[in-house]
């Protein structure tokens, strides 16, 4: 990073405004909806990942102590594959798609012209800063927009690397990186958008909805929630132990938007759950997890007193089964199980993002859609079982972003579904194809011709044109016909 | 108002009790709804004759037709709708499936206009029926008639504890707008559409405008004068023909070549006699003007002095009866009301330009419109006006027909709105893709848990890349 030096201008709102005009300009010259621009990007992409591999690893380590496999594997690999797979389907993405036309406006044929909305703006968040960051502008590169990305100011070393690596690798004058906190993105927020990508919490997530309602511009927001995990008895609870260990702890600690919040069981099942994960927490990350190189650690001092906060809450504090070890001087909180807690207590009326998993007991497991319904739309549902029935039932009843069974976050990884929440989790989805549509807009394309037109549709109006209407509307042949033939 | 949260406590209940969730509820409400149309249309012709003075065969084609066209196509294709879709997934995720299931979004909220009072209120409804949501309906206060019509009988067909019509005006929309929904629809103005994502965001409600613009109808040389005459026709219909030109998709303006601006204009006052009379002021097939508002807004645009004398056909008002005649203007300033703003009124301007070409630019200088309509038989410009200029749609050689698609998404796109619906995606505009995937407890893959080696760095870097054989040689340690 010697480059920290340099000047920085400030970033104000007339810097926001000139930087959006001359994305504008860009946009309009045409050069970024061209499909070689698209596919150079990409490739780009992969290139710049491929040669910085570690000083991405090590960015994030500054930031967030991610260990590296979890860097390489959730961030870079993910994001790689990203881009391969846009490589590889791009040109079947951006063909027109034919639609079918009924006989009421025969002659004629449609489709479906897919086309950049624009000038867009992704700001990203701290946790997954170049997943969340890059994942996104793959998607808003593949449907041929121009755009700023705000990585966040929260993880630092990595906002940096990206704005020094992005105009390296990438076509400068399309793809821009203002680095910043909230003067900056409330400068940005300020300008005319043809899209807002935003990944964050409900609280900016509505910010930026409103400023987005100024100039009339579509949204995907991409937030949170407390993401349930249900865990049903008769399953091989050593295997759901461990795949919720890796989807919590394994995930950034816990700061994951789609991390499990809490878990719901029933009472038999709980203290082999307990046990179980104690067992394979101590086998992953040693007996002292605070010295563990294989978590990260919590992003800052403000979150570190959140969750603090969140543990010393009377009504939680006694409920502690495991860990609850804390350094504050290293920003550590062990992985942390508290059993019992009630529902009334802090802990439960946030988003957790960290490494604390409190466990709740129902009578019957049914019970926990009620417990779930209850809260706000989580972005992700989980549920161990090996009964069917149950299975569908949870499917049915529980609304939320994404749902998985017998796994943990693996859904993220699959391209062929859309991944964004509902309600409080957010609008509009992404990855794969989905990535494509949302910074995509849908043209509808109708072609005629001059022969074909019907008088019936114009004036002046009278009785039997009414009837003829009636029939071509419904597309009923033998209605037009008898109507044609006056005998309706 | 207690009233209004207790109707809405009312309606989520109902969605809670999982009864809006089932197909068989589904169609009998799409069944009812077709009944509705089929039992009513002598009152919905009354209605839409009484606030808008809209011919029974206007008031089928844009209003009742559409309903029941749509009622019928989704009814036949709701159960496939419904049906979850299978996605692919890579081997290493073996066995697995993962699906794409649409779920309903819960309790929304649709807010009419007024100028298709029955088909924009309806249409929309039905989306959200066949999605499995329960609805308040909120008809435009601005066609009064078409509002109390709606308020009083949709209860007789539709299910009564999930589907609510509440009537009001600017207090009712804004006490609405402070409650929580789980999707509102709007139609209606950019004004309006922005105060509605506002009162959105506060509960992160997603939202879909269909808004307007202003949609410009390019006409190249046609030298055959029997494709003139359909020409002519076309854009009558489309200024003047559907609500007298207060249609989000009517022809804003016409953009011609100067050499032809006099033949257009002669062919539409031939096509206008025939459609209208001598008089259109008699004429019972055109839309009077919706409301006072409307009206003044119209007058204002006229009174510019400039603009008034760029009048080149009709011009007359009747501020009684609130009647302006169909009006063509030649070349009225650009920088004038009449061209800056939406004019969703039977006032049709005719910009002349050297050479057609310059329609381009001269569409893509101005906010991107709901529709871009272009009369033309070449080919290079056609794909030139689809790769330049940006619009909700477009339509080649035709008018308004492109609503009727059912496999064409509506919407607009910039200025004139975002979200789109018709056929199919008016069911997706109220669904949540609910994304599953399930697993069974084998096989387990150990390089997925900590604690990190290098190995497992090298096993998960493959196993992304979906390189099997790689995989294999690394299990064999033949790999490092």
């Amino acid at each position: 990073m010697a480059t920290v030096e340099e000047q920085k201008t400030v970033f104000d709102m007339d810097a926001a405004n000139m930087l959006n005009k001359e994305l504008r300009d860009v946009f309009a010259s045409g050069k970024t909806r061209s499909y070689e621009w698209r596919i150079s990007q990409l490739k780009s992409i992969i290139k710049m990942c491929d040669d910085h591999e570690e000083d991405i690893a090590d960015a994030l380590r500054q930031d967030l102590s991610k260990p590296e496999l979890e860097s390489i594997v959730y961030e870079l690999t993910m994001l790689k594959n990203s881009c391969t797979l846009a490589l590889k389907e791009l040109k079947h993405w951006m063909m027109p798609e034919k639609a079918k036309t009924s006989l009421t406006t025969f002659p004629s044929s449609a489709e479906i012209v897919s086309e950049p909305l624009g000038v867009v703006l992704i700001i990203s968040a701290w946790n997954y800063p170049f997943l969340l960051s890059l994942d996104p502008l793959v998607g808003a590169i593949a449907a041929g927009n121009a755009m700023v990305l705000k990585p966040s100011e929260l993880a630092p070393a990595s906002s940096s690397l990206m704005a020094k690596l992005l105009p390296e690798y990438l076509d400068s004058s399309s793809v821009k990186v203002v680095e910043g906190a909230v003067s900056e993105t409330s400068a940005l927020l300020e300008q005319k958008w043809d899209k807002i990508f935003y990944t964050g919490n409900g609280r900016v997530g509505r910010i930026v909805m409103g400023a987005a309602a100024k100039h009339l511009t579509p949204v995907v927001l991409e937030l949170g929630g407390k993401s349930p995990v249900v865990v049903d008895s008769d399953i091989d609870m050593q295997v759901a132990t461990r795949r919720i260990i890796v989807g919590k702890w394994g995930c950034n600690n816990g700061q994951a938007c789609i991390s499990p919040d809490y878990i719901i069981t029933t009472k038999d099942c709980a203290e082999k759950l307990v046990g179980s994960l104690k067992k394979e927490l101590e086998t992953f990350y040693g007996k002292n997890p605070l010295e563990s190189k294989d978590l990260s650690r919590i992003v800052n001092s403000s979150h570190f007193a959140r969750l603090t906060k969140l543990l010393d809450d009377d009504k939680v504090s006694g409920k502690i089964v495991y860990g609850g070890e804390r350094d504050e001087a290293n920003l550590r909180i062990a992985p942390t199980i508290l059993l019992g807690v009630p529902q009334n207590s802090l802990i439960m009326k946030e988003e957790i993002f960290g490494p604390l998993l409190p466990i709740f007991i129902v009578s019957k497991i049914e019970d926990s859609f009620d417990m779930i319904n209850s809260g706000t739309k989580p972005l992700a549902a989980y549920l161990f079982t090996n009964n069917k029935k149950l299975k569908e039932q949870f499917v049915m009843s529980v609304s939320a972003g994404g749902v998985v069974i017998n796994d943990i976050a693996l859904h993220l990884a699959v391209h062929s579904v859309p991944f964004g929440g509902v309600g409080e989790s957010g609008t509009g989805s992404y990855h794969g194809k989905f990535s494509f549509d949302a910074f995509t807009h849908k043209k509808a394309v109708l072609y005629r011709s001059f022969v074909g037109d019907a008088a019936v549709r114009y004036p002046p109006y009278t009785r039997r044109k009414l009837t003829l209407m009636k029939a071509l509307i419904t597309g009923n042949v033998l209605t037009i016909l008898r109507a044609l033939l006056g005998l309706s | 108002m207690e009233g209004l949260e207790g109707t809405l406590a009312g309606v989520r209940e109902t969605f809670e009790s999982g009864r809006t969730r089932s197909i068989a509820w589904r169609k009998s409400q799409l069944k009812a709804m077709i009944e509705f149309v089929q039992d009513n249309e002598e009152k919905i012709f009354k209605s839409l004759d009484q606030d808008l003075g809209k011919h029974p065969v206007e008031a089928y084609r844009d209003e009742i037709g559409v309903v029941a066209k749509s009622a019928k196509h989704a009814l036949s294709c709701v159960q496939k709708w419904m049906t979850p879709k299978k996605g692919n997934l890579p081997l290493l995720f073996f066995p697995a499936s993962a699906q794409v299931m649409p779920e309903p979004f819960g309790v929304v909220l649709i807010m009419g206009s007024w100028n298709f009072p029955i088909s924009l209120t309806l249409d929309p409804l039905i989306g959200a029926i066949s999605a499995g949501n329960a609805v308040i309906l909120k008809p435009s206060e601005l066609s009064p008639t078409c509002a109390s019509f709606l308020a009083e009988t949709i209860p007789k067909y539709l299910d009564p504890n999930a589907i609510k019509v509440i009537e009001g005006g600017i207090d009712v929309c804004h006490q609405l707008l402070q409650q929580k929904w789980d999707k509102i629809f709007f139609t209606g103005s950019q004004r309006v559409g922005r105060i509605v994502m506002t009162a959105a965001a506060q509960h992160l409600t997603p939202v879909t405008l269909e808004l307007g613009g202003k949609c410009p109808a390019i006409l190249d040389s046609i030298s055959n004068p029997n494709n003139m005459k359909v020409i002519a026709k076309r854009i009558v219909g489309a200024k003047w023909g559907s609500c007298s030109g207060q249609a989000c998709i009517a022809i804003d303006y016409v953009l011609v070549e100067e050499k032809f601006a006099s033949c257009l204009i002669d062919s539409l006052r031939k096509t206008m006699k025939r459609f209208y009379g001598e008089s259109p002021r008699e004429s019972k097939s055109i839309c009077k003007i919706g409301n006072e508002t409307n009206f003044k807004r119209l007058l204002n645009l006229l009174k510019d002095p400039l603009v008034q004398a760029s009048i080149v056909h009709g011009g007359s008002v009747d501020e009684e009866t609130m009647f302006i005649e169909p009006t063509i203007l030649l070349n009225p300033p650009l920088d004038s009301q009449i061209m800056t703003e939406e004019i969703f009124g039977p006032l049709l301007p005719i910009i002349t330009l050297d050479n057609i070409q310059e329609s381009i630019e001269f569409i893509n200088s101005k906010p991107k419109p709901l529709a871009i309509y272009a009369f033309t038989k070449d080919e290079t410009f056609k794909k030139q006006i689809l790769s330049k200029t940006s619009s909700g749609s477009v339509t080649f050689n035709d008018t308004l027909v492109q609503f009727i698609c059912d496999s064409l998404p509506f919407g607009g796109v910039g200025q004139s709105g975002f979200g789109r619906y018709h056929g199919k995606y008016s069911f997706d505009s109220f669904s949540h893709e609910k994304a599953i995937l399930q697993r069974g407890f084998f096989p387990e893959l150990e390089p997925r848990y900590p604690p990190w080696n290098n190995f497992k760095l090298q096993f998960i870097k493959l196993a992304y890349a979906f390189n099997y054989i790689g995989l294999i040689l690394l299990l064999l340690g033949l790999k490092n």
